[in-house]
């Protein structure tokens, strides 16, 4: 058993010293960060940008309507002809013109802006917002409504999901928080499986193509080897996992004491936060309330042991089927033709979850997260919705069950093909190796 | 430590590889394991590194059957060479000698004393990537005989050598021996069994055809054939002595010189006679090669229906 000690410490050194594991283990997170930063950088600086709009308005329609904002200085220059006032442009005096020709008989419905520069989109969109506003009015008016009944007539719902259990508790539920959390952690478990069960093939596959191989199994039993490879990995892709959670959060805890935007409590970070950047400045009650709630509406527990579970699961389980192939192939070609039935299944798991996360709780979501080779995706797809813990239960003991018989098959597999060379195999031979 | 191979088959899916092959390795002695390609040498070497089973038979170390724990005490050069390719050699070389069972300090005590001796201090920081083909070969070589093991295999150790190395490694393989290893060899480089070997055996499609003391093997298979060289002035009467003995005479190397091939049993009576008529140079019998032997018995079994 100390034998396995030493080659899971290799295994996991030489890999975390790698300089594509430094290099991922921080870009990881600067990409995460950046998905969230610059959203916000581009939302702060937009706004900043002070612009003067010189207002032709020949029509004469909006005479009040232009109201100056922090960042927009509407200017009227109504005597004044278009064609001097876009000289005024090019000499710097306005950055922008903003030009509504006179209509004869309708309300004018077109307007043309005039800038030696790209107008900004937060321009644009104001001033159509407010020409729009108006028009809107005055054709109310002309068609003899009050303004103010449609303003009444205007409703927003507010529809409140509240999940029941079986002792009367009642809860409410956010599904498209749920919907995230779940779609997040199944791409993670996704990405995991075939980053680092890729990387023990790959490290079979060297070993056998470097000749090493003949030496270490004089030294100890394949098994030993498979296995420590695998859970030598296991931990090089936990350490990644960390590493990756932690920087993230140095990261976003660095960047909003910079940016001073004062947080809502972790649990909505990433998730929830890009809809609110806008409303964040100053969090109000209700802001709080709902952030609360919704972090009540998630077993947090469940989804943390749950996660950890299926993806350590999940990871041993196709980890020792790509050990197999690894060890089966001559050269990274030949590869093809033994990944494809082992990664097939990871991406139904992965394309089912984006079906399941609609319904959770139907039929096919259960179904395929019972299934050993879908489960670990499909159920961290559910968990966030809640899933009894019966089924989480089953799928478990299914999983390891699986993973016990793969472990055995791969084991057989790997002892006898890490030593065989130049030889095209085929699955019928595959299959005789199991009984030797 | 004596080996003992008894009675061993070995089948794979669609061939015999070893058929009941039965071997005595005497403690303390190089033993050469010989055979053409594909003879089943691997296998049984596999075997003995418990890396595989036999299907019959057993292997028994000082008479007890081959256990796990058997396999720290034996060191394994095989024929494809490996090493981690990204890995530092001494790093590496602690490594599989932990992976032997000898602790970190100790490998890496014993080490210094290898790497002097080979002349590689300096590549201890080095990826194996860095060094040369012949550098390598000789980190593979310490890492076999690093754990001071009591049995050593070495499957075609001279290959990817120069000759000043090779001698290098020929006199370790004696010196390994001097300390009490047992050693079994497998190579084809013939003229390295008869330097080193004490005793082999000959493997040819899987079954044993040949086992024994090197000396006593090349005695058993000589042909009678003496050579002679000598310097006469007058050559007329010695090649006249081809009527009465079967001779063949050629020029010797040097000018003056005759070498004479006798075939027969006795050589005492041709011998007065040609020292009547010039002065011996050299005489001896000319024993087969191994080389010789190897071909002939391969040959004559494969003649066999």
């Amino acid at each position: 058993m100390n034998k396995i000690g030493l080659i899971i410490r290799r295994e996991y050194l030489t890999r975390v010293k790698k300089r594509s594991f430094i290099i991922m283990t921080f870009l990881g997170p600067l990409l995460i960060a950046a998905v969230y930063i610059i959203p916000i950088l581009l939302a702060l600086h937009g706004n900043n940008d002070k612009h003067t709009i010189a207002v032709v308005d020949q029509s004469h329609w909006f005479e009040r309507q232009f109201t100056n904002t922090e960042t927009q200085t509407f200017i009227r220059l109504d005597d004044i002809s278009i064609d001097s006032t876009k000289k005024l442009v090019q000499m710097g005096m306005y950055d922008i013109a903003l030009y509504i020709p006179e209509t004869q008989l309708n309300i004018p419905s077109s307007a043309v802006l005039y800038s030696m520069k790209q107008v900004p989109m937060n321009v644009e969109d104001h001033i159509k917002d407010v020409m729009k506003n108006e028009i809107q009015v005055q054709k109310l008016l002309a068609s003899g409504v009050d303004p103010d009944i449609l303003e009444n007539i205007k409703t927003s719902i507010s529809l409140s999901v509240i999940r029941m259990d079986e002792e009367g508790g009642e809860k409410e539920t956010f599904t498209e928080v749920q919907f995230i959390l779940g779609m997040v952690l199944a791409v993670l478990i996704y990405m995991f499986i075939m980053m680092f069960g890729g990387q023990v093939m790959q490290g079979v596959f060297e070993e056998k193509s470097s000749r090493i191989i003949e030496v270490i199994v004089s030294s100890v039993k394949p098994f030993q080897l498979m296995m420590g490879k695998v859970i030598g990995v296991s931990l090089v892709a936990l350490t990644q996992f960390v590493m990756w959670i932690l920087l993230t959060g140095v990261i976003y805890v660095g960047f909003s004491t910079a940016v001073g935007i004062s947080q809502p409590s972790p649990v909505g970070s990433g998730t929830v936060m890009t809809e609110q950047i806008d409303a964040t400045n100053i969090m109000d009650n209700e802001t709080v309330q709902h952030i609360v709630s919704i972090a009540q509406s998630i077993n947090f527990g469940q989804v943390i042991i749950g996660f950890i579970l299926f993806f350590l699961l999940g990871y041993l389980l196709y980890a020792t089927m790509f050990a197999a192939i690894g060890s089966i192939v001559d050269n990274n070609t030949d590869s093809q033709q033994f990944t494809l039935p082992v990664t097939v299944p990871l991406i139904i798991g992965m394309l089912s979850a984006i079906y399941i996360v609609n319904a959770p709780d139907g039929n096919l979501a259960l179904w395929m997260s019972m299934i050993p080779f879908t489960s670990p995706i499909v159920m961290m797809v559910r968990i966030p919705f809640g899933v009894p813990i019966w089924q989480i239960a089953v799928s478990v003991v299914l999983l390891i069950a699986t993973f016990i018989a793969m472990t055995w098959v791969a084991a057989k597999i790997y002892r006898t093909g890490i030593l065989m060379y130049g030889k095209k195999l085929s699955y019928k031979e595959l299959f005789k190796w199991l009984k030797y | 430590m004596k080996i003992e191979v008894k009675n061993v088959t070995k089948r794979y899916a669609d061939q015999l590889a070893l058929n009941n092959v039965s071997l005595q390795v005497p403690e303390q002695s190089i033993y050469g394991l010989l055979g053409p390609n594909g003879a089943g040498k691997t296998t049984l070497i596999r075997i003995l590194n418990q890396i595989t089973g036999p299907d019959t038979g057993q292997v028994l170390i000082d008479g007890e059957p081959l256990r796990p724990q058997h396999i720290e005490r034996i060191g394994y050069l095989p024929e494809e060479r490996g090493l981690y390719k990204k890995m530092k050699v001494g790093e590496q070389a602690v490594y599989l000698a932990q992976l032997k069972g000898i602790s970190k300090s100790e490998a890496e005590k014993r080490l210094k004393v290898w790497f002097e001796k080979f002349q590689i201090t300096g590549w201890w920081n080095k990826t194996v990537e860095e060094l040369s083909k012949g550098m390598q070969q000789k980190v593979q070589f310490i890492t076999t005989v690093i754990h001071e093991p009591d049995i050593l295999i070495f499957d075609e150790p001279f290959s990817g050598f120069d000759p000043i190395n090779a001698n290098l490694l020929k006199e370790s393989i004696l010196e390994l021996r001097e300390k009490g290893a047992t050693i079994l060899l497998s190579t084809h480089n013939m003229s390295s069994v008869e330097e080193l070997c004490d005793s082999i055996s000959l493997i040819n499609k899987g079954e044993k055809i040949l086992e024994g003391k090197v000396a006593d093997i090349r005695r058993q298979h000589r042909t009678s054939t003496h050579e002679i060289t000598v310097s006469a002035d007058n050559r007329q009467p010695i090649m006249a002595l081809t009527d009465d003995f079967n001779l063949k005479i050629e020029n010797g190397e040097l000018a003056d010189t005759l070498k004479i091939t006798f075939v027969g049993d006795s050589p005492k009576e041709l011998l007065t006679r040609i020292m009547d008529f010039g002065t011996l140079v050299s005489y001896q019998e000319i024993l087969p090669s191994m080389n010789d032997i190897f071909i002939e018995e391969v040959q004559s079994k494969n003649a066999q229906p």
